[in-house]
């Protein structure tokens, strides 16, 4: 049997933190208290272990690592105390999945209805996958699809159909 | 007279490979194909003409054409789940070990009974169901209908589930064309030039579309276009993909074969793609028509194209002696091929006076004979061509000869296929030099910015000689609609129009005389193009006919409506990835592995399953409710409530936004406490409850029904950002952030208590309807203390991933107090019994709160909140709408939900009269009795007042109106 298009692969230890504010007034706040610049619109931003995610024009995801999330969280509160802000913990309310391999872009284009060859390397993107929410952005061989931990057994598994081997999208 | 099956050819065949033979059954029979046959080429190869039986006079089909608009050689194919109906022989190309079974006949194709509607054909004209199974009107309902629909529909649907995989796939261009013919590949070329990416669609395996077939040197003019399309890395060329539909904005689907009737494969039987293009080319060509002349479905009439097609590229031959009848010059290519391929072409029948172009002056040198100004005046045969009778085209049939042959090659001219240039609103222009319908380039369908959104390209334009330098001269062709031109009745009732569903000429003059002169009416009166080939072939000269009968030009009649899709699309393509586990997300909680294995009988609430209750040993369902209620009620329970929508609204605005969104005040909720709230929408109706927690001086936790999370989160979000933008307030659903555990019941406090923690549960420091936060078990958590069943009752949220671990330690550390897991039913019997209403049960989308006595929690302080002056409506304060009671039924059975109750006298449509109905019925375990819940007229005032309950037995149960509260109406217990 040929291999799958893609691996897919579950990703633990993550936190994520949204942030809902004036971006345009807290930008500097939030980016001295994320460790990262605020990200253009539909851009992430990331240093390789946290990333900062554009989800709507008053709205950013901060993602790192577990063991962080408690500490960022307090300092964005303190850093947008003057501010008129939302600072909440989403870690649990999320499921992450890694997606990559040589036709990652294929198991994508299946689920997905986004434009991935004009998805810049720093693109983010909320869409669907299928019938449920989800956003991915670009990570080295392949994507990061972030969904709602509810459906995970359901994102899980049609990523898996979606890769089954020999069904590349190339033409034949 | 002599007939020559069809057969395959010694030499020929462009797309054929004979050394590969493929083995498959027909009708039982073991066949032989070759490597690149469609099932028609294949079952000619075998001498097979006769392929299919006509859908109302079942007479005896062969193949009319050879691609998408075949009506005839439909055939069921494959077996078990994979058995699909009405497979078109043309367009299906033949895979080893294929089993096709022939449609429509019984107890054979060759020996059909159902033939003898063919010899009652005069007594069944269009129309004849409609006039015929009027009278009488009992009849229809219970003798028509039944044989009708019996006899009706092609082929036998499947009726095992297909075990095959489809999927869709997402792409985008900004140049689609659709059609890898030669003006499909240059227009192509041409939109790559321009730049941007260009994708490029043909149904068909093979690219060229009819060049290759129709001009020497056309194969290499596509091979040439093709090298240059596959040296371009923006152009994708993707074949075996037929574009179904057209819609707005550019939202193109097509189907694309990758494993079609070859399981073994194992990869996706087909693929959906759902293209967005920022421009589309259709440049799908044209379908050739057939002629009207007598008897002109006998197998062996074909139109002149599909006769080249076989020999040309499945070296086959349909005969050994054919005919060709024509209006044009270019089925003169037909006869010239049949020669070069050995057979006898007996002559070519040419209803034009002075037919000049170089085709005809071609098969004349050629030394086959040309009759021009001639007409076929019928075929002979009844399973098979064997001869045809001559006439002039402009006289009324009187036979000036007869020729032998056994095939006929028929060609009325060429239409373009203008199907996806029509989907979307793209309108037509009648071209009377080329008597067709072409796109009218002034009204193409719209784009988004007003602009055309697709153009057209070359025979689907109208351009019928696009193939450049490749093209020779024609001549004009002339437009002949009936063969001959005065053609009497008996004949004209011979012609057939539409092949699949047997419309014939004379139908459609009698629907016109009958009053059907709009073309949508005629067609659906006589079915003309209603079949699963959609008319493909029979549509415009039915509407020419319909023209003519009316007196009007075509371009009067103009066309019926072209919808999606182009042609008829597998429903596994549609559903794809969504069957079998992902038929729909499932939404678990983090409890929900826990709850199956503890064998929860699981329910549906939207999207999530919930545990309804948890059977054990050999209990049933209902059972377990019972007992879960009572361990609830005389100890403690645990429901997993993590469904619950959890909102938070949070900024200097928030409390204001929330006195809008909910009828009662929550801005003046001190921090630490809740409140029930209930919201409206703006008709004033109930649309979902729950309890507000204040968080803190300028944050609220709203909790929704398990249902309204998504919807009111959407709700907030719409006022916030499109009516009260200026107001600062953010929000967040975090209904997924938290595992919510509800702990009930007379002990529930103390099993909590013996939890480690740091928060205080004591009456005194949590009293009903607070909540405090801190440490619970080692976990960060969230205690409310809230009560939906009416007992002592705290819910705890914690983060999502933690909340497995704190259930399970609630039970390791409850065993001795008998601590039970409990179901949505359970909880819904407790509410019930408690009085407190359910948004689904008592509410329905016409339901206040007033109707509900929920007055209280209605503030009449507020200046405004969503709803408000909807509910100050006279029809809202009408003392006549039903309000909530409680209903105790007397006879100490339980009232079916939903049951009515009715007074005397009845409305307008003869129907009784009703005064309320049964909102919430259940047994209760608690009082060991039935309760119910009912909406009924001038209901609180009425305490005692006894109504009645039809059942549809005709038994009439009775019920007695009570208060709605009937376990602990003082309240006691909620302290425990």
């Amino acid at each position: 049997m040929a291999e799958a298009l893609a691996q897919i692969a579950p990703v633990e230890g993550l936190g994520m933190i949204t942030i809902r504010a004036d971006l345009s007034r807290a930008a500097e706040a939030i980016a001295e208290a994320a460790g990262l610049s605020v990200p253009d619109m539909t851009r992430i931003a990331t240093d390789g272990s946290r990333a900062l995610g554009w989800m709507s024009p008053d709205e950013l995801l901060l993602i790192l690592p577990v063991a962080e999330r408690d500490d960022a969280i307090t300092v964005l509160t303190d850093a947008l105390a003057g501010e008129h802000a939302l600072v909440a913990d989403v870690s649990d309310a999320r499921m992450v999945f890694d997606v990559t391999g040589p036709h990652a872009d294929d198991v994508i284009g299946k689920l997905m209805p986004v434009d991935l060859a004009n998805l810049p390397p720093d693109g983010l993107r909320r869409s669907r996958a299928a019938q449920t929410a989800a956003a991915l952005w670009r990570i080295p061989g392949g994507f990061r699809l972030i969904g709602f931990r509810s459906t995970a057994d359901y994102l899980r598994l049609i990523l898996e159909n979606a890769a089954i081997p020999g069904s590349q999208l190339a033409p034949r | 007279m002599s007939h020559t099956p069809p057969f395959r050819l010694s030499k020929g065949g462009r797309l054929i490979d004979r050394a590969y033979q493929l083995a498959f059954r027909f009708d039982g029979r073991h066949l032989r194909g070759v490597q690149g046959d469609t099932l028609a080429s294949a079952l000619l190869a075998n001498g097979q003409m006769l392929m299919g039986r006509s859908f109302k006079y079942h007479r005896p089909r062969g193949p009319l054409a050879s691609g998408a608009e075949e009506p005839n050689a439909l055939f069921g194919l494959g077996q078990a789940g994979r058995f699909e109906p009405n497979q078109r022989a043309s367009t299906t190309a033949l895979v080893p070990g294929m089993v096709l079974r022939s449609q429509n006949c019984w107890p054979s194709l060759d020996a059909d009974m159902g033939a003898i509607n063919n010899w009652l054909s005069p007594l069944l004209p269009a129309g004849f169901y409609y006039k015929t199974f009027i009278h009488p009107r009992p009849f229809w309902k219970h003798v028509f209908e039944p044989i009708i629909r019996r006899s009706a529909g092609l082929g036998r649907a499947p009726v095992d589930p297909d075990p095959d995989r489809y999927e869709q796939a997402y792409a985008f261009a900004d140049t689609v064309v659709v059609g890898g013919g030669i003006a499909g590949l240059t227009a192509a070329r041409d939109a790559a030039d321009k730049g941007g990416r260009v994708i490029v669609l043909e149904q068909n395996p093979v690219w060229g579309g009819r060049t290759p077939t129709d001009h020497d040197g056309g194969q290499a003019a596509i091979d040439a276009l093709l090298a240059d399309l596959r040296g371009r890395d923006t152009v994708t060329l993707r074949r075996n993909c037929m574009a179904t539909g057209l819609y707005d904005h550019g939202y193109l689907l097509a189907r694309e074969t990758l494993a079609d009737h070859d399981p073994n494969q194992g990869i996706p039987r087909q693929r959906l793609w759902r293209i967005r293009a920022g421009h589309v080319i259709t440049a799908t060509g044209a379908l050739e028509r057939p002629l009207s002349f007598a008897c002109n479905d006998v197998p062996g009439v074909m139109l002149a194209s599909a006769v080249r097609d076989f020999i040309t590229d499945y070296g086959v031959a349909p005969g050994q002696r054919i005919v060709v009848v024509t209006n044009n010059d270019d089925a003169y290519r037909t006869a010239l091929t049949a020669q070069r391929a050995g057979l006898e072409v007996v002559a070519v029948i040419d209803a034009r006076l002075r037919p000049a172009g170089d085709l005809p002056q071609a098969v004349r040198a050629a030394n086959i004979p040309v009759m021009t100004g001639k007409a076929i005046a019928k075929v002979k045969g009844g399973p098979h061509v064997e001869g045809v009778a001559l006439c002039d085209q402009a006289g009324d049939g009187r036979v000036t000869g007869t020729l032998d042959c056994d095939v006929v090659a028929m060609s009325g001219g060429w239409s373009p296929v203008v199907h996806l240039y029509s989907h979307c609103g793209g309108k037509l222009i009648w071209d009377e030099a080329e008597a067709m319908f072409r796109p009218d380039p002034d009204r193409p369908p719209l784009g988004a910015d007003g602009q055309g959104m697709a153009t057209v390209a070359g025979a689907a334009n109208g351009d019928l000689r696009c193939a450049g330098d490749l093209e020779r001269t024609e001549g004009a062709p002339m437009p002949v609609w009936v063969m001959p031109q005065r053609a009497p009745y008996r004949l004209r009732a011979k012609m057939w129009l539409d092949f699949q569903n047997d419309v014939k000429v004379t139908d459609v003059e009698l629907a016109a005389r009958e009053g059907y002169a709009s073309v949508e009416h005629a067609k659906r009166y006589t079915t003309l193009g209603m079949a699963t080939d959609q008319g493909k072939v029979s549509n415009i000269n039915g509407l020419a006919i319909l023209s003519a009968a009316l007196d009007q030009p075509i371009q009067a009649t103009g066309t019926t409506t072209f919808r999606p899709p182009y042609s008829p699309l597998t429903l596994g393509t549609i559903a794809a990835e969504a069957r079998g586990d992902a038929f729909q997300p499932l939404r678990k909680t983090p409890m929900h592995d826990w709850h199956a294995r503890n064998g929860a009988a699981f329910e549906p609430v939207g999207h999530w399953r919930r545990p309804y209750s948890y059977p054990r040993g050999g209990e049933d369902r209902h059972a377990a409710v019972t007992r879960e209620i009572l361990a609830v009620r005389n100890g403690v329970g645990t429901l997993d409530a993590s469904t619950l929508g959890k909102i938070v609204v949070k900024g200097p605005d928030a409390g204001r936004f929330l006195d809008m969104m909910y009828t009662n005040m929550m801005s003046t909720l001190p921090v630490g406490k809740c409140r029930y709230g209930l919201m409206c929408n703006e008709n004033g109706f109930l649309m979902d409850d729950g309890v507000v927690a204040r968080l803190s001086d300028d944050t609220w936790l709203c909790h929704t029904t398990t249902g309204g999370a998504d919807r009111i989160h959407g709700h907030m979000e719409d006022w916030l950002q499109c009516e009260w933008w200026d107001w600062q307030v953010y929000t967040a659903n975090l209904t997924e952030q938290y595992a919510q555990i509800a702990v009930a019941g007379p002990r529930a406090r103390e099993l909590l208590q013996r939890l480690p923690g740091t928060i205080d549960l004591g009456q005194q420091a949590l009293p009903f309807m607070t909540w405090a936060e801190g440490d619970l078990a080692g976990i960060r958590a969230r205690v409310y203390r809230i009560s939906f069943s009416g007992e002592l009752s705290y819910e705890i949220a914690v983060p999502a991933n933690r909340g497995l671990e704190l259930w399970e330690k609630l039970h390791d550390l409850g065993r001795d107090l008998g601590v039970t897991p409990y179901g949505t039913e359970a909880m819904h019997v407790m509410r019930a019994e408690k009085g407190f209403v359910m948004i689904g049960d008592e509410t329905d989308g016409t339901v206040i709160p007033q109707d509900l006595g929920l007055d209280w929690a209605i503030s009449k302080k507020k200046a405004d909140y969503i709803g408000k002056r909807a509910q100050a409506r006279s029809f809202m304060r009408d003392g006549g709408r039903w309000q909530l009671v409680g209903l105790e039924s007397l006879d100490g059975r339980v009232l079916p939900d939903g049951a009515y109750a009715v007074e005397p006298g009845v409305n307008a449509n003869g129907q009784r009269k009703t005064q309320g109905r049964v909102t919430s019925s259940y047994h209760s375990p608690t009082l060991e009795r039935p309760i119910a819940m009912g909406l009924v007229r001038h209901g609180p005032a009425r305490m005692g007042q006894v109504l009645e309950f039809p059942m549809p037995s005709g038994e009439v149960m009775k019920a007695r109106i009570v208060d709605p509260v009937f376990y602990d109406k003082e309240g006691a217990r909620v302290n425990g």
